[in-house]
């Protein structure tokens, strides 16, 4: 053959994993970078070798099977080009631009699965930036990767299921000092709930149960809160917020975890290729797939860097793209029964995700609420007052990436990440419509000069 | 309790390793993060190039950039995503010397 299929993956999560599985069992032997050490993804994330004996507490009833999981996604990976400690951080022209640990490389591809993933979506509120304020998913890793408690005191703010999930970890492991502070009334849980169990029962009940194990425990947990602030100085020491009843309320903290929801790290998605789409249940914006996966010619994403839907629907999103990767190349299509249960247990963790939107509520409303003085971008420093003025002032129709232009809020080294969720709820108060989508450029990591530095340019 | 930001899960078994963070010894374990053994024995990992104020990191699996320090050769890394080496000498800002001059 003059022109081999060069099939790779990006990220080895519960998609990227998955994706290589079936690949490998169809024999083709995929390229699998991943930015980290080692592959396993977050939410599912492989635990550093000295925290290995606390793998029931930190995963409770999901440990039993992780260990011959792991098994098996490692006999996988020795099948695959795997590399690890390896960034793309652009992609052009059918290729990727990459940093690892020999340097710059440039990976021609003819096959391209994006299954990066997620990170904690956040509004920000005053004191945000301080020492001691994390992510959920922050708080997850730090007991996983850093094989720490984020601090002493932790009030576990926002409104995700990611609270729930990380305040039993935290006290399956011991620590004394646990409240949960959900902005989302309790009431708008009760009616979510329903929806949810209708579309994936047993991932409801483990939501149900494990709020029921912090209730036992009298772990603290206060529903339809407003959080006003987060203070301190060197480090956080407060946090502020207004119950249900409007009662004004201080707590000492020594940590917060914050988050609301997960948004899809899409960059990569968009500087491939892929279409996006704005959905407005979820009030962000997603990856265009088709039922496999597939986004364009030569183009799948897979897993929560498509569409918000957890570990499970990763899973099975990441078999559906290598199933329709590999029939592209011709080989015979997989059990049809099989496709069909992939399809099924797909659809309904995203159905799940819908109804969950109505029970972790993103907090659109109060963006207005947050104080001029309230930082947004936490790399480039610019506050909410900044942002207000340069909607009102600046020339030509108001559009988020050119208030990102004249602001700089959303240029620092996160890319956007954390505070363009924000920055298009700002920007959408002015314009009455949509969020608008922060257009991702390359690179989409902050890389050195150098990394840029190849014989073709 | 350590005076640090981040707390212990348990008393640790583990190998103690020290290296540099900004001309002063720090001391954590073998297999630590960067980012976990400063965290446990401080409560900063930099400043805001913008407005000086505190940074210590946020997203903790090197996405937001939070915890970015450099090396003595002035690379850049982020301190969640990089384990200790007892050869390390970092710092919480590319330019100043905290050392003597060289």
């Amino acid at each position: 053959m003059d022109n081999p299929p060069r099939v790779v993956i990006v990220g080895a999560g519960p998609a990227g994993l998955a994706a290589a599985r079936h690949l490998v069992e169809g024999g083709i032997r995929p390229v699998v970078l991943e930015e980290s050490a080692r592959a396993g993804g977050q939410g599912t994330r492989r635990l550093v070798a000295h925290m290995s004996h606390h793998r029931n507490r930190i995963y409770g009833r999901a440990a039993s099977g992780m260990a011959a999981r792991e098994t098996v996604e490692d006999a996988v990976l020795s099948q695959c080009d795997f590399r690890t400690g390896t960034l793309v951080w652009g992609s052009h022209a059918g290729r990727l631009e990459l940093l690892g640990p020999d340097g710059y490389d440039s990976l021609p591809y003819t096959h391209l699965l994006i299954a990066v993933g997620a990170t904690d979506r956040v509004l920000p509120l005053p004191g945000w930036t301080l020492p001691g304020v994390f992510t959920l998913g922050g708080a997850q890793v730090a007991l996983k990767r850093h094989a720490s408690f984020i601090g002493d005191r932790i009030v576990f703010a926002g409104s995700s299921p990611l609270m729930y999930l990380a305040a039993a970890q935290y006290l399956r492991l011991g620590h004394p000092d646990l409240t949960i502070l959900d902005t989302t009334p309790l009431s708008r849980k009760i009616r979510s709930f329903p929806a949810m169990m209708r579309h994936a029962p047993k991932t409801a009940l483990q939501g149900i149960s494990l709020m029921a194990e912090l209730r036992r425990a009298g772990i603290k947990m206060a529903f339809g809160v407003a959080l006003k602030a987060i203070e301190g100085g060197e480090r956080v020491n407060t946090i502020e917020y207004a119950t249900r009843g409007g009662q004004i309320v201080r707590t000492p903290v020594g940590a917060v975890a914050l988050g609301y929801g997960l948004r899809p790290e899409l960059q990569l998605a968009e500087l491939a290729g892929a279409t996006l789409r704005y959905d407005k249940r979820h009030r962000q914006w997603f990856a265009q797939v088709d039922a496999m996966g597939q986004a364009t010619d030569g183009l799948w994403i897979a897993g929560d860097g498509s569409r918000i839907g957890g570990a499970e629907a990763a899973d099975a999103a990441g078999f559906l793209a290598a199933e329709s990767m590999l029939t592209t190349l011709g080989h015979p299509a997989a059990d049809p029964l099989k496709i069909r249960h992939s399809r099924r247990r797909l659809k309904r963790q995203q159905c799940f995700q819908d109804a969950m939107t109505g029970a972790f509520q993103w907090p659109a409303a109060s963006a207005p609420n947050i104080p001029d003085e309230t930082l947004v971008c936490r790399c480039e420093r610019i506050c909410a007052g900044e942002i207000r003025h340069a909607i009102t002032t600046s020339l030509g129709p108001v559009e988020i990436n050119r208030v990102k232009a004249v602001t700089r809020c959303g240029m620092g080294r996160c890319q956007g990440r954390f505070c363009g969720p924000a920055l298009g709820e700002l920007v959408a108060i002015a314009t009455g419509e949509a969020p608008g989508y922060l257009r991702a450029q390359a690179p989409i990591r902050p890389v050195p000069l150098l990394a840029t530095d190849s014989e073709h340019t | 309790m350590t005076h640090g930001l981040f707390a212990q899960i348990e008393p640790d078994t583990r190998a103690s390793v020290q290296f540099t963070f900004d001309g002063t010894p720090v001391n954590g374990f073998v297999g630590d993060t960067v980012l976990a053994a400063l965290l446990r024995s401080g409560t900063y990992i930099g400043q805001s190039e913008f407005d000086g104020t505190p940074r210590a990191g946020f997203c903790l699996m090197g996405s937001c950039q939070d915890c970015t320090l450099w090396d003595s050769d002035g690379r850049r890394l982020r301190a969640c995503m990089v384990d200790i080496q007892s050869d390390m000498d970092l710092r919480s800002t590319p330019y100043r010397d905290t050392s003597d001059h060289g």
